[in-house]
């Protein structure tokens, strides 16, 4: 076989010299009523010509974002990746190297993870960031259950609903069994988290409040909201982000009294790749360092200059096994070292010059939407939004989505997608612009909703 | 006189620091420059204060800034202090670092699947949806089993996902049960899992052989266990004999038997877990699928389910066939979402890519990896200590017994191995193997570097003997010496540690 180095003849010497007559031999004790004579029921081996064509008949059936407009968002932004990025991604050394649990062998691996720890501390503004999480709602719910075990013995979470449905949904499928109760505070209708509603909420028992901003409605939210609330009953403030961009033009977590602040950081340069792999973070306070869960690269000074090594792993699931602080083991090493490589081509400058594009395209956008006399639109809020707003929609959502797609354009992701079923939010269209979309787009996507 | 002093020696000094340490972006910003170049705006510039008043952040202080040929030279020179499979033998044990094909890597950038995003309107991503059904079925096909989700992030993420549908089949039935039990020599994550699932975990011992021990668990199967967590081949490398008779003690108490995948790859297309009674196995698409390892993830870890588990599955699954692929949420029984979206995607189409191209010739793969390790097994076994010596599947454990009489233990053979060239094996388990030495070549490495291993082991045992401190001191050629992980976690204790750059611990010499 193609990926199988040894002729069969060396396979036979092999053979030969551990003393076995055939391979079979060397399965002797599974029992043999399960052991399989016949190969399983899958097509014959297929070579690479045939693999780029029998994965290439499926990827064509999809709208890559490159042949639309696209709008979509919700959780996840289609930003520009540097071309370097995917093609340094494919050295050797990176992917298809492990853990570095060696740091002699691994002090590349070691110093991009340090240094994506910084970029997270940096840009939330808190003091410790570990190596990456699988993604933004597990990153949630580690927060969740890492603010849990720091404030000891309290058994209750408040959350806004402003949160992205589907990071709400993965906190209550985690939370099942856990003893722990999970209190969902409504939006004001201006469609942000009602201060005096968290308030009222939370109580001794909570070990902490979490919000998010900007939120699902893209509306930027007031973290101080949060820790105000959380601190005044001993409890933790938790922030989340999923778009990252925002953390360059908005006070940072940290600096507004959040202690754990997650969320999704794919929007450095990740590809959508239909939702994953994706790149959660986390970071804390260094007061609950001993608390966070997954690896954590460590710089040491030697006379020979900077080192790097895992470290702090007796949180770990390898060391403490039932009493870890998580049972994590793989992040998401490969997509972390992607964010890094992004965030250091963009640097200070090129994250702030990227948001402002973001943040001016979607201004336009609501400034056209406003300006159109059909009276069939709205923009849903009128908070400060950073690069997503809810459209609110006169005809049927799906009606002005077809609508678009005629004109070549993914125009939003209708909010009932996040949590289909519930029926909530039906006649809103949450719309995402990036540094990617046009002018020629927007103004195209204005003259769709006009003909309505 | 260290091969370290007759190396650095001649090398002119500001190259041996570009050598040596491995300074980092941070400490090379110059102020001024960036590696970005955006299209003009062609919008009104907004005004981030005016719209955000007093939330408007007006710098992200300390981030980095450099040029688009800082970044590639930086991050060429760091990729070069690395070991990895392409260049190296990595015989971790319990990782299968095999050969990750590079038709993979293609296959996943295709832009008709890295450039869609997970919303898409179904009606423009039916191949997106055809490619989940696609390698659901064909994990499926390989393990028996009634259902695969493919939604779990990772091998561990599986096992919680496998526990907490194990939890919710029990509520279901009356009641959840108190315990798991998870044998002595499983991996870490398996009573972390179980944990996090609400249970309180009970730990097996197992026989001289390494196996279950059946009169054990006999007594430890009460009517309170929920489940029993179990490793084919176990952590050993051993095959567990008596599987059957197990899964029929753990189903006679109605508890379930769970399946730790993460050794598959010693009998994938050779054995189907479900004909082994097992109720739920998740599978590492980084381990047996060949997905990169990428320098600690993304891995994906899919669990297949026996029919009595499928209602349990989270959401969403993917139904349909032909043209018809759509996503399916009601399901009243479910335990709902383990995160966002379905998966990580781009790492199954590298899984499907690679069973397609194995297609049904995969028990190859088995075959191989176990005759590979029984090769090493036995060039090793008269140098290394043998704690078990049950038949090996796809790797072996060896301990440092021999070597510790000179003082020399396991992590000091391993890092000696780096200077040969070699990534060390795993040490941190099986925890019932002190001193452990757990070596997976994997099928994918060619005769002549099985014997090189095998040379460079059997020169260590020799060293050990006669030259220990050449041993103790290693590594001595590797981009940085031996570095002191108990100091740097002393260090990484004290406030302020894990500040960027300049707060950074200082080492006092």
């Amino acid at each position: 076989m193609r990926y199988i180095p040894n002729s069969p003849a060396e396979q036979a010497d092999l053979l030969r010299e551990v003393g076995a007559a055939s391979v079979d031999d060397l399965f002797a004790t599974v029992p043999r009523e399960v052991f399989r004579k016949d190969p399983p029921p899958l097509a014959p081996p297929m070579s690479e010509i045939e693999l780029r064509r029998e994965l290439g008949a499926m990827a064509v059936k999809n709208a890559a974002a490159t042949c639309f407009a696209s709008f979509l968002g919700a959780g996840l932004y289609g930003h520009h990746s540097p071309a370097f990025v995917s093609q340094l991604l494919l050295r050797g050394e990176f992917l298809t190297s492990y853990t570095p649990y060696q740091p002699e062998v691994s002090q590349g691996t070691l110093t991009a993870i340090w240094e994506f720890q910084s970029h997270v501390a940096l840009l939330t503004g808190l003091d410790v960031a570990n190596a990456s999480m699988y993604e933004g709602a597990t990153a949630f719910v580690e927060a969740v259950l890492m603010a849990e075990r720091l404030t000891k013995k309290r058994t209750k979470v408040v959350v806004s609903r402003t949160i992205h449905p589907e990071y709400l949904a993965t906190l209550r499928t985690y939370l099942a069994y856990l003893g722990l109760e999970v209190v969902e505070v409504p939006a004001g209708a201006d469609g942000i988290t009602s201060a005096a509603g968290l308030a009222a909420a939370v109580d001794d028992t909570t070990f902490a409040v979490a919000v998010q901003s900007p939120n699902v409605f893209g509306l930027v939210e007031d973290w101080s909201v949060a820790s105000e609330a959380a601190h005044a009953q001993g409890a933790l403030a938790i922030g989340v982000v999923n778009e990252a961009f925002s953390l360059t033009l908005l006070t940072p977590p940290g600096a507004a009294g959040i202690d754990i602040a997650c969320g999704e950081a794919a929007s450095f340069g990740v590809p959508a790749s239909f939702g994953g792999p994706l790149i959660g973070f986390l970071a804390c306070r260094d007061a609950g360092k001993r608390q966070i869960p997954g690896r954590l690269a460590g710089r040491l000074e030697t006379p020979d200059g900077p080192v790097f090594a895992l470290t702090l792993s007796t949180r770990e699931q390898h060391i403490r096994r039932e009493k870890a602080t998580s049972n994590i083991c793989s992040n998401q090493g490969l997509i972390a070292l992607m964010a890094t490589m992004t965030l250091t081509a963009l640097g200070k400058h090129g994250l702030r010059e990227t948001a402002l594009q973001c943040l001016s395209k979607s201004e336009y956008l609501k400034a056209g939407v406003k300006a159109l006399a059909n009276g069939k639109f709205a923009v849903a809020f009128p908070g400060a939004t950073f690069n997503e707003f809810a459209l609110r929609c006169g005809p049927p959502v799906g009606e002005v989505l077809s609508a678009l797609e005629k004109a070549q354009i993914l125009g939003g992701v209708p909010f009932s997608r996040l949590s289909p079923g519930a029926g909530e939010h039906e006649d809103l269209l949450l719309v995402a612009t990036t540094e990617r979309v046009r002018r020629e787009d927007l103004d195209r996507y204005l003259d769709v909703l006009k003909g309505f | 006189m260290s091969d370290h002093e007759n190396l650095t020696s001649p090398v002119p000094a500001p190259l041996a620091d570009r050598r040596r340490g491995s300074s980092s972006i941070f400490d090379a910003s110059r102020p001024g420059r960036k590696g970005i170049l955006l299209p003009a705006l062609d919008v009104p510039a907004a005004d981030p204060e005016a719209l955000f008043g007093a939330l408007h952040r007006p710098e992200v202080e300390g981030e980095v800034e450099a040029s688009e040929v800082d970044a590639v030279r930086h991050f060429t020179r760091l990729s070069q202090k690395n070991m990895s499979i392409d260049a190296n033998l990595y015989p971790l044990g319990s990782c299968t670092m095999k050969y990750n094909p590079r038709i993979n890597e293609e296959m996943a950038r295709l832009p008709g699947f890295a450039d869609v995003h997970p919303y898409t309107p179904e009606h423009l991503s039916q191949g997106a949806l055809e490619l989940l059904a696609r390698l659901e079925q064909a994990l499926v096909a390989l393990t028996g089993f009634a259902r695969v989700t493919l939604q779990p992030s990772a091998g561990a993420n599986g096992e919680l996902t496998a526990c907490l549908m194990i939890r919710a089949a029990h509520v279901k039935a009356g009641a959840p049960r108190k315990f798991v039990l998870v044998p002595d020599s499983a991996h870490g994550t398996n009573p972390a899992s179980a944990h996090f699932a609400g249970y309180a975990v009970q730990e097996l011992a197992s026989n001289p052989r390494g196996t279950l021990d059946l009169a054990e668990l006999e007594r430890k199967m009460t009517d309170d266990v929920a489940a029993v967590m179990i490793t084919v081949p176990n952590t050993l490398g051993v095959f567990e004999e008596n599987i059957l008779e197990v899964t029929k003690i753990v189903h006679a108490k109605g508890g379930y038997v769970y399946l730790d995948g993460a050794n598959f790859n010693a009998f994938v297309g050779k054995v189907r877990p479900a004909d082994l009674g097992a109720d739920a196995m998740h599978m590492n698409l980084h381990k047996t699928f060949s997905t990169p390892h990428g320098g600690g993830g993304p891995g994906s870890g899919p669990v297949g389910v026996a029919p009595a588990l499928v209602p349990f599955l989270p959401v969403p699954t993917v139904e349909g066939a032909g043209d018809g692929f759509r996503l399916e949420y009601d399901r009243p029984d479910s335990i709902g979402r383990m995160r966002t979206f379905y998966g990580n995607y781009g790492v199954l189409v590298r899984a499907l890519t690679y069973i397609l191209s194995y297609g049904n010739a995969i028990a190859e793969v088995a075959e191989t990896s176990v005759l590979n390790a029984n090769y090493l097994r036995k060039k090793l076994a008269p140098f290394y200590h043998l704690k078990y010596d049950a038949p090996s599947y796809h790797e072996v454990v060896f301990d440092d017994k021999l070597q510790a009489a000179k003082g020399v233990h396991n992590i000091d053979v391993a890092k000696r191995l780096m200077d040969y060239g070699f990534h060390p094996p795993t040490m941190s388990f099986p925890l019932i193997v002190p001193g452990a030495l757990m070596i997976e070549p994997t099928e994918s490495e060619p005769v002549e570097e099985l014997d090189a291993f095998a040379e460079a082991m059997i020169a260590i045992a020799k060293e050990a003997e006669e030259s220990p401190e050449l041993v103790t001191s290693a590594p001595h050629v590797t981009p940085v010496g031996r570095i002191d992980e108990a100091l740097l976690a002393r260090e990484a204790s004290k406030p302020g540690s894990f500040a960027p750059v300049l707060r950074a611990p200082v080492r006092r010499s």
